[in-house]
């Protein structure tokens, strides 16, 4: 527990107040920005604000629907800005798309929604700014470690955070206490609930999982597994490192014990299990009450948020899963409203906009603060569940890398590791050929590979 | 083919290609003896079988699309159950997102215009040309046009987005349009038709008469067509309509998203944080967009089977 | 490939020479915005594949000129045959059921035997109407063994059946899906032939007594051999390309439905998700050619048994 003092508070504050004086006060004309000390800033401030004054239009392609919001806000803020909200494509099919439109040379956006696993990919490519030139390296405090690692790659800043997805236990009260089962700390105690609950009720599983490249990664990252090492042009792949190990023991035995749910994430059956009892856990980021309550109206009162379960007990190691950046495009004209656009949502009055959307942010002043944390959700019957999030945020284990070709990777997770979930394959098998595969495409696409 | 001019006996008001196509035999329409043969009761319930199998998923979709979204999991599928909530479904689908639905509906209808009517026009001109005149190089058109069918759409996929791309043609309506508008299958339909149904003699007779190539192709030859024009329309409609991953590719901004691009993204919405999952509408839409189709199918099937039927006689 | 080989062109009696040129021109000029259509969507991007098949992009190094190395590699990708296969074993299974269906079917309808005929040929066309993302999405529900038809079926006789979306079972779900949207098609152009045989034959056939049997197979499948040598040709171009079915349900299966599933979904997933066009751009025209030719020996068998 890393209590932070009242004065890392405050400076915290100031720094903030400093980036927000862009955008959320900026209008008022005055330089605020050159209180953040450097000149390099303060010209890069001024020369926005007239950007900003002098107006254009900008694309952002997102699928965050609390963008809206944050764009008619931003629009209301600098009325010669017109900003167009594209939805290009959840995830991957936004990275194919923008993929295609960085080869193109044009018809992509200015601002591009991209994931924290995916960033690396599109800044080795070249594809998005580094945000170096607007001082944006100054923000490091703002955010919490996990997702400014993840946009601050080989010393460039390529994307700024926008939220952030701290893992916890989401898990179905009612169904504990109807089979009388304790909500575990460890994995092994998961383990056991898993068994305890499937035996009780053969139609319900103390979660679904069908092979989930995030999910698989965020669970070794958070068992201290560095699978994916990479230095410039060199990387490595080793899922059998101790991390991968801890995983796989013991998610090879919910495997073979069939006591998961076949059923995917997101799909209707999955909103389904989710509202009647019979998928009783989710271990997964902090962004997932929104569709809790949006998917699964029917739980309400029902969930509660638990801190994840530990691989050793007595350890508090948490991992992030999911979570997005907003990057500015290479390829754009409009850079200087496009970053004035990212920063205003990712770092302005955009965030307030998203937390009350019901997003989950990556600001430390906003995790830290009273008005945030003290939020009672009503869906978890009155929980602050706020609290456990923000304290996992904090546990997030560091060190995490992934690779500088991720978007691939995941794609072939299914075809390699996912045959652990249909056939006799091991999980550890699979991790094997998805290693060989990953390690394959890194040679074929000119990096320096080993293991 | 020496189609002549006898009028088709008409008979139940469906135009007959049989008599007008072959040799005109003055001859009472009764073959193997049994024009109206006996009916077998085995034969109509094993065809049953098939009728059965074609209407299933179909009955899924309609019975599903008188449900709300809680009940859609929560019953069988292939009874209605809960509340009758089809008008409910209809009337926020037609709403949702202001009206974006509409929109993609008016974006279809606008693809299939320009799309499926641009396509039977050049598959109709070029058919005629191919059939009626002599030109060389004519049988390397036949085997390249046909040839390129097995090209698979894919390969083509990624050089046809970076060379419109460099066109500036990528998310416009015209990205989708362009492509359309070559039926390579549409051509053959009308190379065969236009051989078969007009005639040289009257192209030879309206010649001499010094009516211009144009102008005979209008007055003479595209009276002739209508049947199969009507078929190729048809195939071409089906084929825009439908068209799913062409527009994948080519369209990002969902305003110019046709029908069944927009129903994929409404499924895809389930699986986004924050994103509210809308199965009802997925299937109420999808219902939707079939009903058009289905009723232009039962409007012009006389049409359509009788074009058809001359695109296959050949060989 | 050349199904039927183009109508011979009209009889040109005693025109002048002067005139066959002009025609030339005319012909020429009705099919020009076809061919030109034709060749920007078609020609132009065959050919910048080939082009592109020559070259290898990398994120490291970038783009370097390659030879034939790109179809070397397709020749020992174990991905790119192991889909290639699973498409042969569909196109070995899949068609000839779906072709045998949709032929009886039609027979069925031709025979004038039925009750209710207009009916059951407007019905059994209807799934033609309907697009393969619909298609796929109500079959991946009644698959379901938790709340789809499967389920209903096990509640309601107290039984398990195997899973349709399993790895073993998908590639023949995905078949029936094909087999369902096509049937009523197939079945229209066998059924159109079929009403174009003369009734002479009939007559013929009816007074040397002929039965039905007989009569279907002396006079009704020579005579429509042709529309049955088109629809194959066009179903086994049809198998090569799967792409549609298999794309749409793996977001539902994704282990049971690889990234290399068919050739064209390997394709697609090596330019879309690995960033390889220039490797995709090769599978594709390996696989371009490997249709053609199996489309064209085919036709050419079906041809010469008929002459």
């Amino acid at each position: 527990m890393r209590a932070t003092t009242p004065r890392t508070l405050s400076g915290l504050a100031l720094l903030c107040a400093t980036a927000l004086s862009l955008t959320a006060c900026g209008s008022s004309g005055t330089d605020a920005g050159s209180a953040a000390g450097s000149g390099d800033a303060a010209v890069s401030a001024s020369a926005l604000q007239s950007a900003l004054a002098k107006g254009g239009t900008i694309t952002v392609w997102a699928w965050e629907p609390t963008l809206k919001q944050v764009v008619s806000d931003f629009e209301a803020t600098y009325p010669k800005v017109h900003v167009d909200l594209v939805n290009a494509g959840t995830g991957d099919k936004q990275y194919t798309a923008l993929q295609n439109a960085v080869q193109a040379g044009s018809g992509g956006p200015d601002v591009a929604q991209i994931e924290y696993y995916a960033l690396g990919q599109f800044a080795l490519g070249k594809s998005v700014q580094d945000l170096g030139k607007y001082g944006a390296a100054k923000l490091s405090g703002s955010y919490s470690t996990g997702p400014w690692n993840s946009v601050d790659i080989g010393g460039g800043v390529y994307a700024l955070p926008m939220d952030s997805g701290p893992m916890a236990l989401f898990y179905n009260k009612k169904v504990f206490d109807k089979y009388h089962l304790t909500v575990p700390t460890t994995w092994a105690q998961y383990l056991d609930d898993a068994r305890r609950l499937h035996a009780a009720d053969p139609n319900a599983y103390i979660t679904n999982d069908t092979g989930d490249a995030g999910f698989t990664t965020s669970l070794i990252w958070q068992a201290g597994g560095h699978p994916y090492k990479v230095d410039g042009t060199k990387v490595s792949v080793d899922f059998t490192d101790a991390g991968s190990n801890a995983f796989t023991g013991t998610w090879q035995q919910l495997v073979s014990g069939k006591l998961l749910a076949p059923i995917n994430s997101w799909s209707d059956q999955w909103y389904k299990a989710l509202g009647d009892g019979s998928i009783a856990t989710l271990a997964t980021g902090a962004w997932m009450p929104a569709n809790l309550v949006s998917g699964v109206p029917g739980g309400s009162g029902d969930w509660r948020v638990a801190p994840l379960p530990q691989w050793q007990a007595g350890q508090n190691a948490s991992a992030e899963n999911g979570g997005s950046s907003l990057a500015v495009m290479k390829a754009s004209t409009h850079q200087d409203l496009a970053y004035a656009f990212a920063q205003f949502a990712a770092a302005g009055a955009g965030v307030q906009d998203r937390i009350k959307g019901g997003a989950f942010p990556a600001t430390t002043a906003d995790l830290n603060s009273p008005a945030f944390l003290n939020t009672a959700f009503p869906y978890f019957g009155g929980q602050q569940a706020n609290q456990v999030f923000a304290q996992s945020a904090k546990n997030v284990v560091k060190g995490w890398q992934y690779l500088p070709y991720q978007v691939y990777a995941n794609s072939i997770f299914n075809d390699t590791v996912g045959k652990a979930y249909v056939s006799s394959t091991t999980l550890a098998e699979g991790l094997k050929n998805w290693q060989d595969a990953s390690l394959n495409y890194g040679t074929q696409q000119g990096f320096t590979t080993g293991k | 083919m020496t189609a002549t001019t006898t009028p088709a006996p008409a008979r139940a008001g469906t135009p007959d290609r049989r008599d007008r196509v072959r040799t005109p035999l003055p001859r009472p329409r009764r073959r193997h003896s049994v024009d109206r043969p006996r009916r077998s009761v085995t034969l109509t319930l094993l065809s049953s079988l098939v009728v059965l199998y074609t209407l299933l998923p179909l009955a899924w979709l309609v019975v599903s699309a008188t449900k709300t979204q809680p009940d859609l999991l929560g019953s069988p599928g292939l009874w209605f159950s809960g509340r009758f909530a089809l008008w409910d479904n209809i009337t926020q689908t037609l709403s949702y997102d202001h009206h974006v639905f509409l929109r993609w509906l008016l974006n279809t209808l606008l693809y299939v215009v320009l799309g499926a009517g641009g396509a039977t026009l050049l598959a109709v001109l070029a058919g005629y040309g191919l059939a009626k005149f002599d030109f060389r190089g004519k049988k390397a058109v036949f085997a390249v046009v046909i040839g390129a069918v097995a090209v698979p759409a894919t390969a083509l996929a990624v050089p046809t987005f970076l060379m419109f791309s460099k066109m500036g043609l990528t998310n416009t309506p015209w990205a989708v349009i362009i492509p359309s508008l070559v039926s390579p299958f549409g051509l053959y339909l009308m190379w065969v038709f236009s051989a078969e149904a007009v005639p040289a003699e009257l192209l030879e007779a309206a010649r001499v008469d010094g009516s211009g190539e144009v102008r005979t192709f209008f007055r003479i030859a595209l009276p002739l067509l209508a049947p199969g024009i009507v078929t190729v329309l048809l195939f071409t409609v089906v084929a825009t309509w439908n068209n799913y991953f062409l527009p994948l590719i080519m369209i990002k901004d969902p305003n110019w998203y046709p029908l069944t691009l927009g129903l994929n993204a409404w499924n895809d919405q389930a699986a986004t944080a924050g994103g509210q999952p809308v199965f009802n509408l997925v299937i109420t839409g999808s219902l939707l967009t079939i009903v058009p189709l289905v009723a232009a199918f039962l409007l012009l099937q006389r049409y359509w089977q009788s074009g058809l039927a001359a695109g296959s006689v050949k060989e | 490939m050349t199904v039927a080989a183009p109508p011979a062109p009209p009889g040109r009696s005693g025109r002048a020479r002067f005139a066959r040129v002009r025609r030339d021109w005319t012909g020429l000029g009705f099919a020009a915005p076809f061919l030109a259509v034709f060749a920007l969507v078609f020609l132009a991007p065959i050919a910048y594949s080939v082009y592109l098949s020559l070259f290898q992009d990398r994120l490291i190094g970038g783009t370097t000129f390659v030879g034939i190395a790109n179809y070397r590699q397709a020749v020992d990708d174990p991905q790119f045959w192991d889909g290639l296969g699973r498409v042969g074993l569909f196109l070995a299974v899949q068609v000839p059921v779906m072709l045998g269906i949709a032929l009886l079917v039609a027979l069925a309808l031709d025979s004038g035997r039925l009750y209710g005929r207009d009916f059951f040929r407007i019905t059994v066309f209807l799934p033609y109407a309907v697009p393969a993302v619909v298609a796929t999405l109500m079959w991946g529900f009644l698959y379901g063994t938790r709340f789809g038809l499967v389920a209903d079926l096990d509640r309601s006789f107290g039984i398990t059946l195997p899973d349709p979306l399993s790895p073993h079972l998908i590639l023949g779900s995905i078949g029936n899906i094909v087999t369902w949207e096509f049937i009523g098609y197939n079945m229209l152009i066998f059924y159109s032939a079929l009403r174009v045989i003369p009734s002479s034959l009939y007559e013929a056939a009816a007074i040397d007594g002929a039965g039905q049997w007989r009569i279907v197979a002396a006079i009704k499948l020579p005579a429509i051999r042709g529309a049955v040598v088109i629809a194959t040709v066009f179903s086994i171009i049809g198998s090569f390309q799967l792409f549609n079915e298999p794309s749409i349900l793996r977001p539902l299966v994704p282990d049971s439905v690889t990234t290399s599933y068919t050739p064209n979904l390997y394709t697609y997933s090596l330019a879309f998700s690995g960033r390889q066009e220039d490797y995709a751009a090769t599978v594709a025209i390996v696989m371009g050619v490997v249709t053609m030719v199996v489309a064209y020996a085919f036709q050419l068998r079906g041809m010469r048994k008929e002459a």
